[in-house]
């Protein structure tokens, strides 16, 4: 080295860890039920470890292994398959609605299924869950009217929100939903300060935040982190790692840590990194995290891993920068699948069955989106009256939007 | 009745609010972005947050979540959810803070949708204000300039503190009370112009019109939005003269919208330009503050360009 006061600084440009085309597999991939489960109250130090393997309870064959394995009964088992499959059909039905020109954007959740349904049948139904845009799943899981959500993908004149909103950034207080903003993370630290409020009242009710793993680099994730760790607030941290911050691969935002999970360690956070594939695992680390909260024991982060099989949004052409098989090699197969093979294994089963609910949840689909689509929509002009875009800018109407409003009327 | 200072008629409605209702929440201190975030998150539960900025200059970290979802979270989700949140911040300068303890944004807030922006002057419009600005169903931004915190300031600078005590707007009932938010004061009636203005400025021209002996009649906006365009209106169209102060920096403040409502609403009885006395368009400096500050001397000039224009 020529220079006597040492070498010139580097910059670490980062590299995608798994090739530019990444198709390698996964790291940390724990065998089914070899995760041990740990007591609620466990000290963080101990399970430490987790946050670097992985909570799988569904094995190759489809069996439940493992302390892991929740205890659901085949009807249980039965109605999670029907969730994931009536979402998969659901944004199936609203892609087609795209390239039929009836909507202007979509986000599809293909491939990530198992992890909203299951976790939203492992909470209370009065709990508050803090979505992103690709937990359509806890709506159709909790209930909430399938033509509803429709009418709002279509900004038809029965949109609840009166065509405010893209597609799919959905609002239900009533079903648990928070408003989705579209900005990213923002939602993360106001479900600590949803949690807060619920432990300030005395309340039983819990939250439950959601992200991406891409936007876990937003400041607000690290905010919501320093406040539920100071606070011990009441509230399920998920971290939805799908392989792909748009066409950025996971590693970019994880920077020099080895897993999402990690980032709960420097909050003394339990952190616990799990198969978002396996409907078992998800509704078990769900329920542990939602007794967390609820015993008082503090917030619990969740890094799911799972992989978006379909493009980011309808905006998006995923095949120029990831290859065509990625779902095929992925190690931890596809969420409706594995249930299905489970449940054919527990004698619960069978394909007869399979094709029946299939052509059910279909016609159910169909029926609804015909009944939406009658609505109109944003692209036939039928939305709600121009006027009501001057309603709810304040609780009531102030003298400037009332002129402005005249004004637009002519 | 006593008198109070406004950091006393300050916490005397943060005692009342807290009092009244069991669902006001009163927090904050310097981790911005985390505060207004929570308080988004405590308001959508149903709480009614109240917190503090630890200086109008440390608001941007939380801006995002001010303008992105506080001030949108009812038309987005049509009523669903709600924000009735009041984030109260120190603004202003006069105190040697420099840049980073001296600035005036209520600009940055008066242009969001979905926000009201208060300046307060006066102690006893802060209790009524603040208690209002709680009650209020919508996210409210409460602009306190530090400089009248404990006397009414009126520019000059190199002259002892008037105490509150000694000042008619110091006298604060116990109890509680509100003013409406939208409800501009007359803080000095005359007859040869109208002086729009707010926060410490509203003492400063004071000043202003006690020296140069101009009959100034000064408007303390005391909100921005919603604004109360009709005072404003009626005051103009009698004195035919408008000269509209504020601290922040000139380009795109708030005295632009002030000037274009004047002008929209008053033209023809105008008898000169609207002019705005403002901050220069600069970082608000430490050692030359007294330069940047639109103190009595060029308050009293601007007055009299208008008078004679």
């Amino acid at each position: 080295m020529d220079n006597p006061v040492g070498p010139a600084l580097q910059l670490r440009i980062p590299e995608p860890a798994r090739g530019h085309r990444p198709a390698d597999p996964v790291p940390y991939i724990s065998a089914a039920g070899e995760m041990r489960k740990p007591d609620l109250d466990e000290k963080v130090e101990r399970i430490a470890l987790m946050r670097k393997q992985l909570v799988r309870v569904l094995d190759d064959e489809g069996h439940a292994v493992g302390p892991w394995a929740p205890a659901l009964d085949a009807d249980q088992l039965r109605q999670g398959l029907r969730d994931m499959m009536t979402v998969r059909s659901f944004d199936a039905r609203l892609l087609r609605a795209h390239r039929q020109g009836k909507i202007s954007f979509y986000m599809q959740c293909l491939g990530e299924e198992a992890i909203a349904c299951a976790q939203r049948r492992a909470l209370r139904a009065d709990d508050m869950h803090f979505p992103t845009y690709r937990q359509q799943g806890l709506l159709i899981a909790g209930g909430h009217p399938i033509v509803t959500m429709m009418n709002q993908v279509l900004s038809n004149e029965h949109d609840p929100l009166k065509g405010r909103q893209l597609p799919v950034m959905y609002s239900s207080k009533e079903h648990g939903f928070f408003s989705i903003s579209g900005n990213l993370a923002t939602q993360y630290v106001q479900a600590v300060g949803w949690a807060m409020a619920s432990a300030l009242r005395g309340d039983t009710r819990i939250a439950s935040a959601w992200i991406g793993e891409g936007a876990s680099a937003e400041s607000d994730f690290h905010a919501a982190l320093v406040f539920a760790s100071t606070y011990q607030a009441p509230v399920i941290l998920n971290i939805v790692n799908n392989q792909w911050a748009i066409s950025t691969p996971e590693d970019f935002a994880r920077g020099a840590s080895a897993t999402f999970a990690d980032r709960g360690y420097g909050f003394s956070i339990p952190a616990l990194r799990v198969d978002g594939n396996d409907y078992l695992a998800v509704y078990a680390a769900s329920q542990w995290a939602a007794e967390r909260a609820r015993s008082n024991l503090g917030p619990t982060l969740l890094e799911w891993v799972t992989l978006r099989v379909g493009a980011h949004s309808t905006s998006d052409d995923p095949s120029v920068y990831r290859p065509d098989d990625e779902a095929d090699r992925f190690p931890l197969g596809d969420p409706i699948e594995r249930l299905r093979r489970h449940l054919t294994v527990i004698g619960a089963w069978d394909d007869e069955r399979q094709a029946a609910l299939q052509t059910e949840v279909d016609a159910l689909i169909a029926d609804a989106f015909a009944e939406a689509d009658s609505h109109g929509s944003v692209k036939s002009g039928h939305t709600s009256s121009p006027a009501t875009m001057f309603d709810d800018v304040y609780a009531t109407l102030p003298r400037h939007l009332v002129e402005q409003r005249d004004r637009m009327e002519g | 009745m006593p008198a109070m200072t406004m950091i006393e008629a300050i916490r005397d409605a943060h005692a009342i609010a807290m009092e009244r209702d069991d669902t006001v929440v009163v927090f904050g201190e310097d981790v911005e972005a985390g505060i207004v975030g929570v308080a988004v998150g405590m308001a959508a539960y149903g709480l009614r947050p109240c917190v503090e900025i630890q200086f109008a200059d440390y608001v941007y970290p939380a801006y995002d979540q001010i303008v992105s979802e506080a001030a949108r979270l009812r038309h987005r989700s049509a009523g669903d959810f709600t924000a009735p949140l009041t984030i109260r911040m120190p603004t202003g300068g006069g105190i040697f803070g420099g840049q980073t303890h001296s600035q005036s944004p209520e600009a940055l807030f008066t242009h969001v949708a979905g926000l009201k922006t208060v300046v307060v002057s006066n102690p006893y419009d802060a209790k009524g204000l603040l208690l209002a600005a709680i009650e209020d169903d919508d996210p409210v931004i409460f602009l306190e300039p530090k400089r009248v915190y404990n006397g009414p300031f009126d520019g000059h600078h190199d002259r002892p503190i008037v105490p509150w005590s000694q000042h008619p707007l110091g006298e604060v009932p116990a109890g509680h009370y509100t003013i409406p938010l939208g409800q501009a004061r007359v803080h000095r009636s005359g007859d040869d112009l109208t002086v729009l203005t707010y926060g410490t400025l509203v003492h400063v021209a004071q000043a202003a019109a006690d020296e140069s002996g101009i009959d100034a009649e000064i408007i303390d906006l005391r909100t921005l939005v919603p604004l109360d365009v009709d005072t404003i209106v009626a005051s103009v169209r009698r004195t035919g003269r408008c000269l509209v102060v504020h601290e922040a920096t000139l380009t795109s403040g708030f005295g632009a919208e002030l000037s274009a409502t004047v002008q929209e609403r008053a033209f023809h009885h105008l008898e000169a330009p609207v002019t705005r006395v403002c901050g220069w368009d600069t970082p608000y400096p430490h050692a030359h503050e007294w330069s940047y500050f639109p103190g009595p001397d060029r308050v009293a000039r601007a007055m009299r360009e208008v008078m004679s224009a």
